[in-house]
């Protein structure tokens, strides 16, 4: 352990500065890139990751890199990689539910697939999770238990965040009993509500 | 009308000697035939996801894609019951735990939480 963080303390002093790989894991439609846009507007002013209320919106890895976070007079730089949900089943007529024509839903349906099979392969390219989770939603789900389950096999720090808590449905409590061994950080992306600590534990997470 | 449903008991015995890869293909065989599997022991971490996987690489017109909900102990119960479970984790190995598969056209959703399984049918 003190062997490794020497390790880490004299890569950065001759090899500059790391940038972290920072992979948003979770869920269909828990607000993963809502989440990488609240962090890349308040450390860059712009927005980069498509969000939508159709589910599967994100079906390929999007990677904004070097994203300087700051706090008090401490700063990292990350490579934000947004991830497609995780899903265990994928039916195009879903997303005619939601007005797109049967062909668009067919081929999103058939990306949405391929974009699960790369989110599960890009878990080794990571260096820290940020298991993004709606906080309104039951936590006993098995994706979020087999994404925490593969993470912790693969020894990957990881930070449990309940987003959407500004929805009157939102259970915090809930989410940090269904994972006492881990963080649980509540934040609204959408709204901005929970950032400074989510910040804070971010830094921790990284120092882990 | 009435209609059948199916449920496969797997023992551990049937899937011990057997690598993951052919044990992940034996599940969603028996999944794609319509039935529920229910598995003695639980999945491994990396099993799931091989499964996630290999159930996205099959969906099509008629398989929409898999519901699954593995078993162990809720995280959340006192230190002498982590303590018997870590015990019968020792001497059981992946016997220990349940896993419940089935196709998403049939199991609408397996809801979970620390004290009850609730499986329910799309009819």
């Amino acid at each position: 352990m003190v062997f490794k963080r020497l390790m880490r303390f004299f890569s950065r002093l001759f090899k500059g500065k790391k940038t972290v790989k920072l992979g948003f894991y979770g869920p269909v439609n828990a607000g993963k890139s809502s989440l990488a846009n609240r962090i890349s507007k308040d450390f860059t002013g712009e927005e980069e990751f498509h969000v939508s209320k159709i589910p599967h919106e994100t079906r390929e890895i999007q990677v904004k890199e070097k994203v300087t976070i700051k706090r008090g007079k401490r700063e990292l730089d990350f490579n934000l990689i947004d991830t497609p949900g995780i899903a265990t089943k994928i039916d195009y007529t879903d997303f005619i539910r939601y007005g797109l024509k049967e062909k668009e839903a067919k081929d999103r349906a058939k990306e949405a697939t391929q974009g699960v099979i790369e989110a599960i392969k890009w878990l080794e390219n990571v260096d820290c999770v940020l298991v993004v989770l709606d906080a309104a939603e039951n936590p006993y789900n098995q994706v979020n238990i087999t994404i925490i389950g593969n993470l912790a096999a693969r020894k990957v720090p990881v930070l449990i965040v309940a987003n959407k808590i500004d929805l009157k449905k939102a259970n915090i409590r809930r989410m940090k009993s269904a994972f006492p061994q881990y963080k649980v950080i509540g934040v609204s992306a959408l709204k901005g509500k929970g950032m400074d600590e989510f910040y804070e534990e971010l830094f921790n997470l990284v120092r882990r | 009308m009435k209609e059948n449903i199916t449920i496969q008991f797997i023992p551990h015995s049937e899937l011990a000697s057997v690598n993951s890869e052919n044990k992940l293909k034996k599940i969603l065989k028996i999944v794609k035939e319509n039935k529920i599997v229910i598995i003695e022991g639980k999945l491994k971490a990396d099993e799931e996801a091989k499964l996630i996987e290999n159930t996205m690489k099959q969906i099509d017109k008629s398989f929409k894609g898999i519901e699954i909900a593995s078993f162990e102990e809720a995280a959340n119960f006192d230190f002498f019951y982590k303590i018997k479970s870590g015990l019968a984790r020792m001497l059981l190995g992946d016997k220990f735990g349940l896993s419940i598969i089935g196709p998403a056209t049939l199991v609408k959703e397996i809801k979970r939480d620390p004290s009850k399984i609730e499986l329910m049918v799309n009819r």
